[in-house]
């Protein structure tokens, strides 16, 4: 199944007209996986018995003409609970870990006839931006696999950029869903703060964390997000907001006349590539020349986000990750002689170097004597940033710029110094913590590595970011380009 | 320069969460988190007076369950998944300082 | 060398809603470990709190009954430490702006009122149970997230007895709402109590100790008596109070230290991000204040001016809701208001300490008891057959039908009891020569005989009227 040159729509069709039954479709993914996933790394837990079971089910029943994602295999992130199949989060501490529940994403589009397929990759606990952290393998750049695929849903990423899955599941708390998006050439869109449900996503930074869809085009990142998205009992931060059919939105009459587009200037700052630049300004140009106008925009707290972020995310964290303390749940040491082994050696053979330095820099942040100075100021400082975006998107339909300051680097290159890791996120934290919707699209490419677009909205808007991505999408060939295999591009 | 954060507090902070350190980690989890802390000082620079911190971008208020009682019947499940338990309970080494019990 | 004694209390009490603060699963005792508990119970990953309505209103209860002032905008903390029956290693409570504050209790201390302050209240949820044996201690989650309204005094209460009056007084207006039993003995209800002393004219308190394992409040007066004395002790002699945490030995009655407290413990508060936070509107306080029940003090006001009972009855009556809810009932149905008081102190309170019973758990009706009094205010029964008729209510039977089934019905009209009371007399010549000498004991012997001659049935004043009267002729 050559997956590049499909998408939702076309395979749904195929599979309503038999051209391809749910069983052979599956079986072809694995195929795919099979071929490809030894040397990219991308998948951590592959779900073949129950997907082929499912997928003799729905041949059986037959697939309904009206559902869109009926018998599509997708792939999931694993920080995401799947009942039955282990969920790791890539971390020691959760290696053999089943869940007992399904997230409600997982449910959701189990509902809809959905076939998981398997669980991808991603840094441990979602920390990091590179996938390098994860315990047990490093994913490479669908294009390039001497390059990282960007983090923390690296893998989900790799396997949409790769063709291993027509689309797959990750999460985005800093930018992990539009960085690995922009560094593998594919649309992820992290939506407003509230819109899906976090109930069985394994928490990171709770007032930042959102799950988000993945795909190779944005009308199949909107079909996704329209069947996920809505109010859960069980997360009461879930929006009440309807949810509109985002895909019905995206046709040949969609336009971006009259939008208007701002561009901040803190997003060309020093410190982003020329080239990534020059791919933004040139799509400015063509949202010109489309219809819409683009101007710069001031986002005066924008720097200061990182800091922010970083003491906020680490200080939930810290928090999010004491119940892993080896007692009801996943990995206790075997080095124990009293209780207070169970609790310090578990949790130091079960974390690795990234979750741990988060940790206590959180610990930090939160302990008595630092807490003004550190996590309240950072709280502050988010409304300022919220505030700086209020001001802009009143008066602008969406915000445009860069999502990282370069394309993907080599692996090995920057771990050892998480300074520089943490600064990659300059321009993708901000959305996090005013909890807007954020879209990365392909924009480009820098020395043959996909650049990918940021379009920011208003909260719970969506709509107009689809739109806009949709016509640039149509009016620009960046997605048709695809990797070769084996990723020497 | 004076550094923000000194091994003693490093190994504090570790304690608090219940992490051990080797000596070879706290000298550069010191390092590093000294550098990191030095970024977080930044936001000195940034005027907060009279801001409200925010901490939540959800656009819910007053959002509450029902007291409608509901067993989920996952208790044997969860006692298959936990790393020791005897006769239904959760079982730990024996705790020492019974103080916090209520 | 005088010393004014400062104590604290930290009272827990455990709600008595459908479901747990912050999940479904059932709040029930006495089930088998962890029968009832889910994945938010046990702080799965992935899992997220959920509020309960119910016990936002309980909390809300609780302020109105303690005349404090209802935050308008609310919202949870996590207060983080890891503990075995924790099991997200935080615990959901209110640090920064718990649901209530200012409130105050009025006690009574060898006949002088006065009021104690209470500074804050707030809900949160409880722990799970660990037990423990030589080698391992095991976890029992079925009490984790039942929901806890902590309530913590102002440094207001000055001895043991104060302390003792204002648990007193606490646990009668908590249980009067409704939301909690709040019996120590079962747990409803804890303590934790502070107490520190300082010597008179000093304006900073002194080190406080804290205490543990006060299991009734009786224990609570006596443990914090003797932490007095012996705090008073170690001053006078020169030494420091250490900041400690002393266990109350219930056999020989003294504090013994368990540790010293190094420092207080970084809980690292932040709110609560899984939350919303909760504004509070003035016309939901007024609602659930308007539904609420008559609390204790303003019952035992009515009940002494409106009803003529005794300040001693009303104490009594208003012991728990339940019983003055029955005592409210059953004077609604008509009884004679003393009359049910007795009652109610007595047979009635005697038949429950004897079966170990509530109220609320046996088969005893105000209608009943009602009822019954009714029949003897009227003369059909006597107070002797009443015993016979109370021990039928208790089984839940109908009085009147009672009565009637067992022919128990007082004998009272004259025109029956004379032709007896002729007879005893012509029988019994020897009492009436007694009685015309002045012993007025014959009429006793007399009426003795009567009664035995209607088995117990004929009205004891009617028969002594008529036997009277007929004596004097």
């Amino acid at each position: 199944m050559n997956y590049f040159e499909k998408d939702l729509t076309s395979l749904h069709d195929d599979l309503v007209a038999k051209r391809i039954s749910v069983t052979d479709l599956v079986k072809a993914t694995f195929d795919n996986i099979a071929a490809t996933d030894p040397d990219l790394n991308a998948f951590l837990a592959l779900n073949k018995d129950a997907a082929l079971k499912k997928a003799a089910e729905m041949d059986e029943k037959g697939v309904d003409p009206d559902n869109i994602l009926a018998g599509i295999p997708l792939a999931i992130k694993d920080n995401i609970v799947t009942k039955g199949l282990t969920t790791t989060a890539a971390s020691k501490m959760l290696e053999n870990f089943v869940p007992v529940y399904d997230a409600t994403v997982v449910s959701t589009l189990n509902d809809k006839g959905v076939i998981n397929v398997g669980k991808t990759n991603m840094d441990e606990f979602a920390m990091g931006g590179s996938t390098e952290n994860s315990a047990f393998k490093t994913t490479k750049n669908a294009w390039d696999y001497t390059r990282v695929p960007g983090g923390s849903s690296g893998g989900s990423a790799a396997a949409v950029a790769s063709g291993e899955v027509v689309a797959a599941f990750g999460s985005d708390t800093g930018g992990s869903i539009r960085q690995p998006s922009s560094f593998n050439g594919i649309v992820g869109m992290k939506p407003t703060y509230g819109r899906i449900s976090r109930w069985g996503l394994i928490a990171f930074a709770s007032s930042l964390d959102e799950i988000g869809p993945m795909t190779r085009t944005v009308k199949d990142n909107a079909i996704l997000l329209s069947a996920v998205a809505g109010h859960d009992d069980h997360d009461l931060t879930t929006s009440t907001k309807e949810v509109p059919d985002f895909a019905a939105e995206l046709n040949y009459q969609t336009s971006v006349k009259g939008m208007k587009i701002g561009l901040p200037k803190e997003f060309l700052g020093e410190g982003v590539d020329q080239e990534v630049k020059d791919a933004i300004l040139a799509a400015a140009d063509k949202y010109r020349e489309l219809g819409a106008t683009v101007d710069e925009v001031s986002l005066p707290h924008n720097k200061y986000g990182v800091a922010a972020y970083y003491i906020i995310a680490s200080s939930e964290a810290s928090s999010n990750l004491q119940r892993f303390d080896g007692i009801r749940y996943g990995h206790r040491s075997k080095d124990v002689k009293n209780l207070e082994d169970v609790y310090v050696n578990s949790r130091s053979e079960g974390f690795g170097d990234e979750v741990k330095r988060r940790i206590m820099l959180g610990t930090f942040s939160l302990s008595a004597g630092f807490y003004d100075a550190y996590f309240k100021k950072a709280a502050q400082v988010r409304t300022l940033i919220i505030n700086d975006f209020q001001a802009v998107l009143k008066d602008h339909d969406f915000i445009m710029g860069p999502v990282a300051p370069t394309p993907a680097y080599k692996i090995g290159e920057e771990v050892s110094d998480p300074m520089t890791m943490y600064m990659n996120d300059i321009l993708t934290i901000p959305v996090n913590l005013a909890g807007l919707p954020g879209m990365s699209i392909p924009a480009g490419f820098a020395k043959g590595m996909p650049v990918g677009m940021q379009l920011i909205g208003r909260p719970f808007d969506e709509s107009t970011l689809y739109k806009a991505g949709y016509v640039f999408e149509q009016a620009t060939d960046f997605h048709k380009q695809t990797p070769k295999q084996g990723g020497n591009n | 320069m004076a550094s923000r954060i000194d091994q003693d507090q490093v190994q504090h902070v570790a304690s608090l969460a219940k992490l051990s350190l080797n000596d070879d980690q706290l000298k550069y989890f010191t390092t590093q988190l000294d550098e990191i802390i030095g970024l977080f000082e930044t936001l000195n620079e940034v005027d907060t007076e009279g801001i409200e911190p925010t901490s939540s971008v959800s656009d819910q208020i007053n959002v509450m369950r029902e007291d409608v009682a509901d067993n989920w019947g996952q208790r044997d499940a969860l006692l298959a998944n936990a790393p020791e338990s005897e006769k239904g309970y959760i079982r730990v080494p024996t705790i020492i300082d019974e103080s916090e019990d209520e | 060398m005088n010393f004014k004694t400062t104590i604290g209390l930290e009272v827990h009490v455990e709600l008595k809603t459908n479901s747990k603060i912050f999940s479904p699963s059932p709040v029930e005792f006495g089930d088998d470990p962890n029968a009832n508990t889910n994945v938010i119970d046990w702080g799965y990953p992935g899992v997220l709190p959920t509020t309960n309505k119910g016990v936002v209103k309980s909390g809300i209860m609780a302020a109105l009954a303690l005349h404090a002032q209802v935050e308008p905008h609310t919202h949870f903390d996590r207060k983080n430490y890891f503990y075995p029956d924790n099991p997200k290693a935080y615990q959901i409570t209110q640090s920064d702006k718990p649901i209530a504050h200012d409130g105050w209790i009025e006690i009574e201390v060898d006949g002088e009122k006065k009021r104690i302050g209470i500074a804050e209240m707030h809900i949160e949820e409880d722990a799970g149970k660990n037990t423990h044996e030589r080698d391992y201690s095991y976890v029992d989650l079925n009490r984790q997230g039942t929901p806890l309204i902590e309530i913590v005094s102002k440094p207001e209460i000055a001895s043991p007895d104060e302390a003792y009056a204002y648990l007193e007084a606490l646990r009668q207006r908590i249980q009067f709402t409704g939301i909690s039993d709040v019996k120590m003995e079962e747990g409803s209800m804890r303590v934790d109590v502070n107490i520190s002393i300082r010597p008179e004219g000093q304006k900073e308190y002194g080190t406080k100790t804290e205490l543990k394992n006060l299991n009734s409040f009786n224990y609570v007066r006596k443990g914090l008596a003797f932490e007095e004395q012996r705090q008073q002790r170690v001053l006078m002699s020169g030494g420091q109070i250490q900041q400690e945490t002393r266990r109350f030995d219930e056999t020989t009655g003294q504090t013994i230290l368990m540790r010293v407290k190094e420092g207080s413990d970084d809980y690292r508060y932040f709110p609560e991000p899984d939350l919303p936070a909760l504004n509070i509107s003035d016309e939901w306080v007024n609602e659930i204040g308007a539904e609420m029940p008559e609390m204790p003090g303003s019952r035992r006001q009515r009940y002494v001016k409106e009803l003529g009972l005794t300040d001693y009855d009303a104490m009594v009556l208003t012991q728990t809701k339940e019983m003055a809810d029955f005592f409210d009932e059953t004077v609604k149905l008509g009884a004679d208001p003393k009359s049910a008081a007795n009652y109610l102190q007595g047979d009635v309170n005697a038949f429950l300490n004897e079966q170990h019973a509530d109220l609320q758990d046996t088969k005893l009706t105000p209608a009943n008891l009602a009822g019954m009094i009714n029949l003897i205010t009227d003369g059909t029964i006597s107070s002797k057959m009443a015993k016979k008729v109370f021990k039928a209510i208790t089984q839940g039977k109908e009085p009147k039908a009672f009565v009637e089934e067992k022919g128990l019905v007082q004998l009272s009209d004259p025109a029956q009891l004379q032709p007896i009371i002729d007879s005893v007399l012509a029988d019994n010549q020897q009492s009436i020569d007694d009685y015309n000498n002045g012993k007025d004991r014959a009429v006793g012997y007399l009426v003795g005989q009567i009664m035995k001659q209607t088995h117990g049935k004929a009205n004891p004043q009617v028969v002594n009227k008529l036997l009277i009267a007929s004596l004097k002729k």
